[in-house]
């Protein structure tokens, strides 16, 4: 008996033996097939559903804004600043296990608009819109010789930047944002009036169109698409619904400029930062009015009168999502993709590059968002999908935040690329099921 | 502060080393001069505490917002002042950026700022004098104080 049972064990060992042999052999086959992508082992300290994986693919670049993919997974990233002369860099991952291995650049500019669409290379400066043709490799043809399609647009120091999407027939969006806090004669300053009208509104202030197929474009060759749009980081054209959609940096100081109506507290809060979509002539209502997500509704900006109770506005459109105020949403992608499970699916990925304006009170943010869509319209709250971004629990000052997310852009995959300017990372969010 | 009080060691050990015999000490310690100089230095410790936090407390209501609660500001938009020549250095620029703001794109410590910094004519020169102090010797600065004389002739030099 003792012996039958040694002889079945020693049989049960050498044939888990011979399995470990045979799948490690397969997974070695596989490997040099398909490598696999080099998920980190703890997200790379940023929490996500369950399902999901991160990877930082490279780190420590020069304030990288908007990124966008091409087809075969090259990144293009718009750095806020020319290092170098080289102002968009080409990264490259060569052995396929997700991490970069190249890295090029050129073009000598700085700013924050930058997207990859069928067979070109856009990206813009703070002034600009150029264009780069593409070869089959999704590679620019030539790095110095760009069309420049767009050319003197407002850019005042604050909210000059250029980010821009296009629609299917080769229309470009470009957000002009408005060189003001609250269209005060004198910027932030304390008792300084409104303009009443706002003439800034002229020029900036909301998003303009332009083709992407004439070259030296300006303000007489462009269409005033939407205005009253104080500044949105984050434009997307929604293919689905065949829409724009933009998310707009709601305005500040309401407690510095007016303590006897809003405590900090309050100020902390508000205005709602906002999620529009967008109509051809649409007015979104600043600087005469902000909304507040709370009482939900669009509150009469106290410059022009408000007391942070009376509603004004009527003919000003309505956020179809409000998220709490001074978050900063840079980016928007509705994704399309088809990694991710069924729930991700046409909704609306947005990237909170973290507050500032907070201030005494604990800053928030510094996560990407996701917004459930159906039909073309949100079909439930929004929600955190990726935190953890700043590193610590509570930021008192943004500058102690280790990333900050800025850019998003979906891989051939279906991956979810978040680029951050405080660390200079990019991050690759993947669903492994 | 270090200096008075090491100072006042010093005189207080040379008192009663040289000066006094051991019977002596007693009385040579209730002597008005030194008295004097014991009481002294708690009231310039109060003042300059007391001034700091009054500096503080313009600094929470008007700068705060901006420059964050660590004086390390917003990267791109609102410059830090840790370590700059701009709070640290000459004292008229300091106090010509507080009553007149900026808006032409300093460069600080290789960054650039893109929002507008509104100026605070409506403060008193107090208050100006007490935030200016207080900024020079806050979150790891260490600068001379200004004070309100200073900030008045410094107003009326600007508006000339």
């Amino acid at each position: 008996m003792q012996s039958r049972k040694k002889l079945n064990s020693l049989s049960t060992i050498l044939m888990a033996f011979t399995f470990v042999l045979m799948v490690t052999g397969c997974k070695q086959e596989a490997k040099q097939e398909e490598p696999t992508l080099r998920v980190s082992s703890d997200n790379e300290g940023i929490d996500v559903p369950s399902g999901f994986g991160v990877l930082k693919v490279i780190d420590s670049l020069e304030k990288p804004r908007h990124i966008g993919v091409n087809a075969q997974g090259g990144i293009y990233v718009k750095l806020r600043e020319a290092t170098d002369e080289k102002g968009i860099l080409y990264l490259e991952d060569l052995d396929g296990d997700g991490l970069i291995d190249k890295t090029s650049g050129f073009g000598n500019y700085g700013g924050t608009g930058i997207v990859v669409e069928k067979d070109f290379l856009y990206a813009s400066s703070d002034e600009e819109i150029f264009r780069y043709p593409l070869d089959a490799n999704g590679v620019v043809k030539n790095p110095e010789s760009a069309d420049t399609l767009v050319t003197g647009l407002i850019s005042r120091r604050a909210h000059a930047s250029k980010s821009f999407t296009l629609d299917k027939q080769g229309n470009i969006y470009v957000n002009i944002g408005a060189y003001s806090n609250a269209c005060q004669v004198e910027d932030r300053a304390i008792g300084s009036p409104a303009m009443m009208p706002c003439t800034i509104l002229d020029s900036a202030g909301g998003v303009w169109q332009f083709r992407n197929d004439k070259k030296m474009q300006s303000y007489a060759e462009g269409l005033r698409y939407a205005t009253g749009l104080r500044n949105v980081v984050g434009l997307d054209w929604n293919k689905s619904t065949d829409k724009l959609f933009v998310t707009q940096h709601g305005r500040d100081m309401l407690s510095t400029l007016f303590p006897d109506l809003y405590d900090t507290k309050t100020s902390a809060d508000l205005p709602a930062e906002t999620l529009y979509v967008i109509e051809e002539g649409d007015d979104a209502g600043w600087p005469y009015i902000y909304y507040d997500q709370n009482l939900k509704a669009k509150i009469l900006a106290p410059e022009y009168g408000g007391d942070g109770q009376k509603t004004a506005g009527e003919d000003a459109i309505d956020p179809v999502v409000a998220f709490p105020g001074h978050m900063a949403p840079n980016a928007l992608l509705f994704y399309t993709g088809e990694m991710f499970p069924e729930k991700y699916r046409n909704g609306a990925f947005i990237a909170f590059h973290g507050s500032w304006n907070r201030a005494p009170e604990k800053q928030e943010g510094f996560m990407v968002a996701f917004v459930p869509f159906k039909n073309g319209e949100p079909s439930g709250d929004w929600e955190i999908f990726a935190n953890g971004f700043a590193g610590k629990e509570v930021i008192a000052s943004p500058s102690e935040a280790k990333h900050r997310p800025t850019g998003l852009a979906q891989g051939p995959d279906g991956s979810l690329y978040v680029s951050d300017d405080a660390g200079g990372a990019i991050f690759r969010i993947v669903y492994k099921g | 502060m270090s200096i008075i009080k090491n100072s006042l060691l010093v005189v207080l050990l040379c008192g009663s080393l040289f000066n006094c015999k051991p019977s002596d000490k007693k009385k040579a310690l209730q002597e008005p001069a030194n008295e004097a100089l014991i009481q002294e230095e708690k009231p310039i410790k109060k003042e300059l505490t007391a001034s700091m936090s009054e500096g503080k407390k313009v600094y929470d209501q008007y700068c705060l917002i901006c420059h964050q609660p660590d004086g390390s500001g917003v990267p791109g938009l609102n410059p830090p002042l840790i370590g700059t020549e701009y709070v640290l250095g000459d004292k008229g620029r300091l106090v010509g950026i507080i009553l007149n703001g900026s808006n032409e794109g300093l460069e600080i410590g290789g960054g650039d700022y893109t929002n507008a910094m509104p100026g605070f004519k409506s403060l008193t020169d107090k208050e100006i004098a007490l935030v200016a102090s207080f900024i020079r010797n806050s979150f790891g600065n260490s600068a001379v104080t200004i004070d309100t004389k200073e900030v008045k002739d410094f107003r009326a030099s600007f508006s000339l």
